[in-house]
């Protein structure tokens, strides 16, 4: 990932920020300029708690250039506590019986290797959901 | 607007064209269209592709194409919409002939993708997606419609297996079409036992990299009249967008972009699904295949794979589809596909399919569709 795209994208990418429409109230990842439900624009930044659960998921086998030493990995939609779905890596989940309505959470890992750029491009991925074990 | 009409059809293989640049695959089906058509006049050429500058470094390929195929100094441009290129392609030489701009247009889609490693190519048919917020997470088009079909086996309560009848379907055909990559008939069993790419999406539920190029000339219905071809008339030629983020739509099971073209086209043409005698549809993954028989009215929602499992997508069934092989067995040059599609449906209009031959087809729908839905080209030709 070019430098200007992972500075432009960190809010996106780091506390999961998307956009809120004023007008329709209508919420949406990732952010937007204009509402696509009513239209208008003026959206704002909205940070999503990171809560949800999986709504489908995926390990990829055969990956694309720049993800192969992480094969197989595992992929995930995800539906947020505040309604939109997400696509996102999972993580935490090697051994996991993962099913659809899982619940799960947002964590920042490492998206990708070292690029051509020389830095490593970190993101959001989701986990299967820590419970606070007994005291 | 005028009428259009498809006056002439050319093909090559689909294939492993190592000893075919990407110019010799676009001027060889170009030269057999015009053959076809006994027609040299063009007044514009159309050029579908999607990938020429992400792998072969080429762009303002239309251009080299023209010069290539001899038909300086016509007007040229290449149409890129991922995978519905061909289709998009064919829309746009139907709006030039049909606005009255060019009498006869040539439209060529051509792919080349075997000359590199499969890694380079996943990346490449991923460019189809949101870079931001999929490709760019290492998400590649077939987890894409892993995800899809994951949930479309939860919700609907179908095995992976029991989408094995659109692949079966789609190689049946593909043994009788001499144009073929993968002309080798497979079982259920051959489809539950291949390799997995992203699960559950394994090998035999998805179509292959290859080359080819597919051509048409067409022109002004009223041009068309004294033509050397019996004229197939274009009915309608109509395209309808949605996010290109899977994630952002309302139900990602609901392939409102394909609808809404098939929606278009049937108005346009005035028939309804019952009308259509065979369906070439996009069956770049069998999850498509069902998603597209539901969105264009031939299923209800989450029943298309009973459509399949009963045999009514068969050439004897009451909507064939993939009548040569489709993406899944004649092959997936993801920019050719769409003229591939458009070209087969003239064979089967004109009764030229061979033993491939839909009995009495008068009316076919040809639809391509770029990215996991997000881009849907529908093409209703008539004979």
């Amino acid at each position: 990932m070019e430098l200007p795209r992972h500075h432009r994208m960190r809010r996106t990418l780091y506390r999961l920020e998307g956009s809120a429409c004023p007008s329709c109230a209508g919420r949406f990842f990732p952010p937007r300029q204009v509402c696509p439900a009513c239209r208008k624009d003026g959206l704002r930044p909205f940070a999503f708690s990171g809560r949800g659960t999986l709504y489908s998921f995926t390990r990829v086998v055969q990956a694309p250039r720049g993800f192969g030493s992480l094969a197989p990995y595992a992929v995930g939609m995800v539906r947020l506590d505040e309604g939109p779905l997400i696509t996102a890596p999972l993580t935490d989940v090697e051994g996991a019986d993962l099913a659809i309505g899982t619940p799960v959470e947002m964590v920042t890992r490492k998206v990708k290797d070292a690029t051509d750029h020389g830095y490593i491009v970190y993101g959001y991925k989701f986990r299967p959901l820590v419970r606070p074990g007994p005291a | 607007m005028r009428e259009v009409a498809i006056i002439g059809v050319g093909q090559t293989d689909v294939g492993e064209h190592w000893d075919k640049s990407i110019r010799d695959l676009a001027v060889e089906a170009i030269l057999a269209a015009r053959r076809d058509a006994g027609v040299d006049r063009a007044d514009a050429l159309y050029v579908g592709n999607m990938l020429s500058g992400e792998l072969a470094g080429q762009e303002n390929l239309a251009t080299l194409v023209a010069d290539a195929a001899g038909l300086l100094p016509i007007e040229a441009f290449k149409i890129e919409a991922a995978c519905a290129s061909g289709g998009a392609a064919l829309r746009g030489a139907c709006l030039g002939v049909a606005s009255g701009a060019h009498d006869y247009a040539l439209v060529v889609g051509v792919e080349k993708m075997t000359d590199y490693l499969t890694d380079g190519v996943t990346a490449a048919l991923a460019t189809a997606a949101d870079a931001d917020y999929e490709a760019g997470f290492g998400v590649s088009f077939v987890a894409l419609n892993a995800l899809l079909m994951r949930r479309y086996m939860h919700d609907f309560k179908v095995r992976h297996e029991d989408f094995a009848p659109f692949s079966v379907n789609s190689h049946a055909n593909a043994a009788l079409n001499p144009r073929a990559m993968f002309r080798q008939p497979i079982t259920a069993e051959d489809f539950i036992r291949s390799p997995v790419i992203a699960d559950p999406i394994n090998v035999l539920d998805s179509s292959g990299i290859c080359d080819g190029a597919a051509a048409l000339l067409v022109c002004a219905a009223s041009e068309a009249r004294g033509s050397r071809r019996p004229p197939v008339r274009i009915a309608a030629s109509t395209c309808a967008t949605d996010t290109v983020g899977l994630a952002e739509r309302r139900d990602p099971l609901v392939w409102q972009s394909v609808a809404d073209s098939a929606r278009l086209a049937y108005d346009r043409a005035k028939v309804g699904p019952k009308d259509i005698d065979l369906f070439e549809l996009h069956d770049a993954f069998t999850i498509v295949s069902a998603l597209s028989l539901e969105a264009c009215g031939f299923a209800d929602r989450g029943s298309a794979l009973k459509l399949a499992a009963e045999g009514r997508i068969a050439r004897d069934g009451d909507i064939p589809v993939c009548t040569l092989g489709g993406l899944k067995g004649r092959g997936h040059p993801v920019g050719a596909s769409g003229i591939y599609q458009a070209v087969e449906v003239v064979q089967q209009l004109r009764g030229e399919a061979g033993a491939a031959q839909v009995k009495g087809a008068k009316v076919g729908m040809a639809q391509s569709v770029g990215g996991s839905g997000s881009v849907a080209v529908t093409h209703i030709l008539r004979i």
